[in-house]
């Protein structure tokens, strides 16, 4: 009965994304019937997917939770050298691709969340900037560890099994959104609640009752399952996986698609990693040779402008011109100095959980409220 | 079933040289009103703080309802029956009302739904959230917060801060409540509806409630029983017209 009484309160609102991707799906699965998609538009398609699952899977852990973790491709890692290699197992005596596919990224997943639950017991005692530190000490570490293990090719890198059929876009998107469907209903319930009630104040939580130990590495785990799945994917679409891949850069990339996005969004996750992912394949056709280094100042110019234009007060001045809702903020308010000072990096978690609060007739009220001030 | 809801047996705390609270014996009665007073700095809050278990005693234990809880964990304390509040108030700022109560119902053992029954959205799922939602309304509407349910905590007016503060403990569903200075910054006429509904908690959940408490005109007016510390030490102790006029605590309060 309650089921059926959610079901009336179904908000397409809250589930935008994922049907959006679906529309992306059934769009780009159209033009590719009708010829449209070139070989480096599928393979595209294809890299935008496992970026997302990553920059999902880090929010979960930077945004929601609140712990910087910089091992996010160490994870990675793992899960692309085991399910890569496992890729190549199974498909010597399965024959469909796609069953090859879903083993390989469960078994990918699992081994990546036990290396989060190795690596999480001990690094979440740590706190803050020590956290990172231990983290970004991890991914460099099984990146060196692969590098020289004779039995996943050493420095030569794991030879995978490239997916044999075309369409693999369509199932790295579905991938995708059964990703965020779990990412979303996770967050999105008691257990959500309790994880952004650890970041909001631990101490308090921790009077209430909540276990902190056992949500801070649950996240971990979880985060670190996606970040395999992602790897297994990497894959079967490179084709050969190689440690030079996941170094602490492509950490930082992840990182920098999750700032971009918002800490604690996982519809600007989506976005940024798109764009990212798109720009970043851009530029490397663009700019060769001497050019290459470019796309990292190309990259550092619009985080900065990211950040500028979310926080300076001279953009959010020229912001309020521009649009007609700027009306509503207050003049004072603009010309604070102090405004810097103030740089708000945790978005209000309430219009994340807005869901689980489905047939509350006056939730319009928050949204009032907020305008007030 | 023990006689006293808390009793603390030689209870200290040494930080370094320092003795914060030494030989502290509390002795709760059930369904009492228990107040704990003294000077700033005297211990009461570290008072608070150990038997929550953020710290660890370093002499004498405590119990509550006959069962040792030294040296357990915050949340494993929180699980056996002691919720508190805090002296500056620890609300989850970015949550909306509603979902600060449902924070405290997390542990309760009707609404259980484990992580994965909630990433795969089954049945139980639902109900238990469903459930959850109207279990933290009935407790709202105790506190005349029903109207504010979806408003972020951080925009409530202090005194009904304090109040969903409270709320948010009771939650927990607790056999014992530690408020901590329920009563700081309000104004007289907030003071006299935080006395009713200190008392009012009290008869109706049949709640024990050890109060930290500077004034005293809140003191005498609901609690039975009352320690005084001064410098980590007991100074006082018993009915609270009798101790309020004890020349030793008017000495220690006052000076000489």
């Amino acid at each position: 009965m309650a089921k059926s009484k959610i079901k009336s309160n179904f908000k397409i609102k809250n589930h935008l994304n994922y049907i959006l991707i679906g529309v992306v799906l059934v769009i780009t699965f159209i033009m590719n019937s009708i010829g449209e998609l070139g070989r480096l538009d599928r393979s595209t398609l294809v890299r935008i997917s496992f970026s997302i699952i990553l920059a999902v899977s880090l929010n979960l852990v930077v945004g929601f939770l609140g712990e910087l973790s910089l091992g996010h491709a160490g994870f990675m890692c793992v899960g692309a050298y085991l399910g890569g290699y496992f890729v190549n197992v199974f498909s010597g005596f399965i024959d469909s691709p796609l069953l090859v596919y879903v083993i390989s990224i469960m078994i990918g997943g699992l081994i990546s969340a036990f290396f989060g639950l190795v690596i999480g017991i001990p690094a979440l005692r740590l706190k803050g900037d020590y956290l990172a530190i231990a983290t970004l000490a991890f991914g460099e570490i099984v990146r060196n560890i692969f590098k020289n293990i004779k039995f996943f090719g050493a420095s030569q890198g794991l030879e995978t099994k490239i997916y044999p059929e075309k369409e693999f876009f369509i199932i790295t998107l579905i991938t995708v959104i059964v990703v965020l469907i779990l990412c979303q209903n996770l967050i999105r319930s008691k257990h959500g609640r309790a994880v952004t009630a650890i970041r909001d104040n631990e101490i308090a939580a921790k009077s209430m009752g909540i276990n902190v130990t056992f949500y801070k590495l649950f996240i971990f785990i979880i985060a670190a399952f996606f970040a395999g799945v992602a790897g297994v994917i990497y894959a079967q679409c490179i084709g050969q996986v190689k440690q030079e891949s996941f170094s602490y850069n492509y950490s930082i990339e992840i990182l920098v698609m999750v700032v971009l996005g918002g800490m604690g969004s996982i519809n600007g996750s989506i976005i940024a990693a798109t764009i990212i992912t798109y720009l970043n394949i851009l530029l490397q056709n663009e700019l060769s040779g001497p050019l290459a280094s470019v796309k990292l100042v190309v990259y550092a110019i619009i985080l900065i402008f990211a950040i500028l234009f979310n926080n300076a007060p001279a953009f959010n001045n020229l912001k309020n011109k521009l649009s007609l809702k700027g009306n509503r903020k207050k003049s004072k308010e603009k010309d604070d100095e102090a405004e810097w000072n103030r740089i708000d990096t945790k978005i209000k978690m309430d219009e994340m959980l807005s869901y689980d609060l489905p047939n509350d007739d006056d939730v319009n009220s928050y949204s009032n409220s907020k305008e007030d001030n | 079933m023990a006689e006293y809801m808390l009793e603390t047996k030689n209870l200290g705390i040494s930080f370094g040289g320092l003795k914060a609270v030494q030989e502290l014996n509390l002795k709760i009665k059930k369904k009492e009103l228990y107040g704990l007073v003294g000077p700033n700095g005297a211990g009461k809050t570290t008072v608070f703080n150990i038997i929550t278990g953020v710290y660890k005693p370093t002499t004498g234990t405590f119990l509550l309802d006959g069962e040792e809880l030294k040296g357990k964990k915050e949340e494993v304390i929180n699980h056996k029956g002691i919720a508190r509040t805090f002296q500056n108030i620890r609300l989850f700022n970015n949550m909306s009302v509603i979902r600060n109560v449902m924070v405290g119902l997390h542990n309760q053992p009707e609404f259980r739904c484990d992580p994965f029954t909630s990433m795969f959205r089954l049945p139980k799922h639902f109900s238990s959230e469903k459930e959850m939602r109207e279990k933290a309304k009935e407790i709202l509407r105790i506190f005349n917060l029903e109207e504010e349910r979806n408003n972020l905590a951080c925009n409530l007016p202090y005194g009904k801060q304090r109040k969903l503060e409270i709320a948010r403990a009771l939650a927990t569903n607790p056999k014992l409540l530690l408020l901590d200075e329920p009563a700081a910054g309000m104004n007289p006429s907030e003071t006299q509806e935080l006395m009713d509904t200190i008392r009012f908690v009290r008869d109706e959940f049949d709640m024990t409630i050890l109060l930290i408490e500077h004034d005293m005109k809140l003191v005498s007016g609901i609690c039975e029983e009352v320690t005084v510390l001064n410098f980590g030490q007991e100074l006082a102790q018993g009915k609270t017209s009798d101790v309020l006029n004890n020349p030793e605590v008017i000495k220690a309060y006052l000076g000489d």
